[in-house]
């Protein structure tokens, strides 16, 4: 009997392990080979790699600023997708499913897709610039493509459905009659929202958060097409390695950086989230 | 006057009417509860009184104001939801405290406020916990300590018994009176346990699809029921149609499916009407003897006493006979039935068959 939930998780197991843990594997005994221009991959094992990128500023800027993306990403999609999601709560049943369709719709639609549209607006001869200079608000083009700020807004696009998802999951785990009891003790319904809806979101938005933030700092294809070579971010900077300089060990030992910075990341988030809302959340 | 009035409180959502012309009253320290079916439009009533629904008819008068142009939240009513509505992401102790923060206490007085209704309900030691870490008795005391500490006028309580085993439920419907009585709080519950209602109350107000059926002590309704509905719903009861035929001052005379049947004194004209005899009150008697014949159908055990299904010619009698610790009458047994007139109890003609 004790077997049985192995043999049962088995297939599961089993295509994560190949799909997943072998990549991983192979990426991370990658990342200690060396590389030469004539010779290719030489199978050695040293730090070489990651002395290099951590000795570099030039990678210390791409990380920065992957993070910084990531961040106001994050922090765009919270103030975004909570209100989004407190408003889907109290919308009736009918209109509610219309909206969350309209909601996760997005992402039915390929993410390179969205991005190419965002590209359309964005560009110097883009419709935002054409407009604006044709209203003659502007004179020269506001550049808007191959910046941070481009990526950050067509990022945010693809990740708001993320947050709202999560928030409104946690809010209708909420006891609805906690609102009416606040009410009842005399709280006002400002107060209401920042003392009891609010926290009781928290834990959704924190997950959310937690979500956005490792899928923006490990996007690829919004900050491809939207930065392209000019604005890179770590997981441009690994393509390019590994299909442009060929130097796959060097891409290599950028993303393992790339997962154990996200994962500290991650790690240090839940810390001080379980330290600040302790056991009262869960 | 009475401390809270109904006064042809109504509630329609639509079609439906959920509460129809509710009329009645509360005195002051008074323990009501409201008790009926399911969807007879407790929990609207009290959601009205609350603030929570507009009512579509009626005034609801406290302590001489009406409270229809008063939001809930300036009403002051403490009120224990049916699941309980606690703050989860708050400790005892700040769920306690929420009400009066709100009513801007002064800290050193909200501190001993705090802990005394902590103590009233005995959770003092388990204020620093988070509900989410306590048992279901224990919830429903903190829902308890929260309502009181604000010393509201008025106590609502929304089936607040209902989320908890039986032997919990028992413990805390006298803890809940007790309590009660030591905050001196008049309390209006909603339940729809029968039981529960006659422990605890001083009077019972009984609901049946939004109308009122009856107003009165625990012990009046179980004993004088006022028509078919409180008869069966409080307690079991042998109801039958019957003909009054005739009655004096001494007593009245009534045919049941051919039997003749004395009755007490009747207030009701001659003329269809429906007997009520409780279980507890027919005697079993030799066969041939007392007012009927029957054979036993059925036996339960309960414990405390025996339940019978015996088949007459009036219909199926449920009879319930204490257990006296010798062996009962057996399934097939042919017995006789008596009761004196005085325990039956004559109503108007209901839908009983
Ligand atoms: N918002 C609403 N819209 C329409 N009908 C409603 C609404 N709220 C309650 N009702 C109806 O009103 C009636 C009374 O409801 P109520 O909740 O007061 O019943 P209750 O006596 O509390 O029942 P229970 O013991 O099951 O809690 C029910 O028939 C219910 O379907
Ligand atoms: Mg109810």
């Amino acid at each position: 009997m004790t077997s049985r939930p192995w043999l049962l998780s088995g297939p599961a197991l089993t295509l994560f392990g190949v799909l997943l843990l072998v990549p991983l594997a192979m990426t991370f005994v990658l990342s200690f080979n060396s590389f030469d221009f004539y010779e290719g991959i030489i199978p050695t094992a040293s730090f070489a790699n990651y002395a290099e990128v951590l000795g570099d500023g030039y990678f210390w800027e791409i990380f920065g600023r992957t993070f910084a993306i990531a961040a106001a990403t994050t922090a765009i999609c919270a103030l975004i997708g909570v209100p989004q999601a407190l408003i889907l709560y109290r919308l009736s049943p009918a209109w509610r499913s219309l909206v969350v369709l309209i909601v996760i719709g997005p992402l039915l639609i390929s993410v390179v897709v969205r991005t190419l549209g965002w590209a359309i607006l964005l560009g110097n001869r883009g419709v935002i610039n054409t407009a604006l200079m044709d209203w003659g608000l502007i004179e020269r083009p506001f550049r808007m493509m191959y910046t941070s700020g481009g990526i950050v807004l067509a990022l945010v696009h693809v990740f708001v459905p993320f947050m709202v998802l999560a928030v409104w999951a946690a809010l209708q785990r909420k006891d609805p009659a906690t609102e009416a009891a606040a009410e009842s003790l005399g709280a006002s319904s400002f107060t209401i929202f920042r003392r009891i809806v609010l926290p009781q979101a928290m834990p959704g938005i924190l997950s959310g958060s937690l979500i956005v933030f490792s899928m923006a700092a490990s996007a690829f294809a919004t900050p491809a097409i939207l930065g392209g070579r000019r604005v890179k971010v770590v997981a441009t900077t690994v393509y390019d390695e590994f299909l442009n300089t060929l130097n796959w060990p060097l891409g290599a030992a950028i993303a393992m950086l790339l997962l154990i910075s996200v994962m500290a990341v991650m790690l240090a988030w839940n810390r001080l989230v379980e330290r600040r809302f302790g056991e009262g959340l869960q | 006057m009475a401390f809270l009035t109904l006064d042809g409180l109504t509630k329609r959502y639509g079609e439906v009417t959920a509460v129809d012309s509710l009329s009645c009253s509360v005195e002051k320290g008074e323990f009501v509860s409201l008790l009926g079916p399911s969807g007879c439009g407790k929990t609207t009533t009290l959601q009205m009184i609350a603030g929570f629904e507009q009512p579509s008819a009626g005034h609801i008068r406290l302590g001489g104001r009406d409270l229809a142009a008063i939001p809930a939240r300036e009403r002051g009513l403490g009120i224990v939801f049916q699941s309980y509505a606690l703050f989860l992401h708050m400790t005892v102790r700040e769920n306690v405290a929420f009400g009066l923060e709100m009513r801007k206490v002064a800290k050193k007085e909200l501190k001993a406020r705090v802990e005394r209704a902590l103590e009233l309900v005995h959770l003092g030691a388990l204020a620093d916990r988070y509900p989410r870490a306590m048992s279901g008795g224990q919830r429903q005391r903190v829902a308890l300590a929260r309502a009181l500490v604000i010393e509201p006028e008025l106590l609502l309580l929304d089936e607040p018994l209902s989320n908890l085993d039986a032997k919990l439920r028992e413990e805390m419907q006298l803890e809940l009176r007790r309590i009660q009585r030591e905050a001196g709080v008049t309390t209006l519950m909603v339940t729809h346990d029968q039981s529960e209602a006659l422990a605890m109350s001083d009077r019972v107000v009984v609901m049946d699809g939004g109308q009122l059926q009856q107003v009165d002590s625990p012990f009046n309704v179980y004993e004088t029921p006022r028509c078919s509905f409180v008869s069966t719903f409080l307690g079991k009861s042998n109801n039958f149609a019957a003909m009054l035929e005739s009655r004096d001052a001494t007593g009245s005379v009534l045919a049941c499916n051919g039997v003749t049947l004395r009755g007490p004194v009747a207030h009701l004209r001659p003329g269809p009407a429906e007997i009520a005899i409780r279980p507890e009150r027919i005697r079993l008697a030799a066969p041939g003897e007392g007012l009927l014949r029957g054979t036993v159908q059925e036996r339960v055990f309960l414990g405390a006493q025996w339940m019978l299904a015996i088949d007459t010619p009036l219909g199926g009698f449920l009879v319930a006979r204490p257990n006296s610790g010798a062996q009962e009458v057996e399934i097939g047994a042919e017995v006789g039935l008596d009761w004196s007139p005085a325990d039956m109890r004559i109503l108007p003609a209901g839908e009983a068959a």
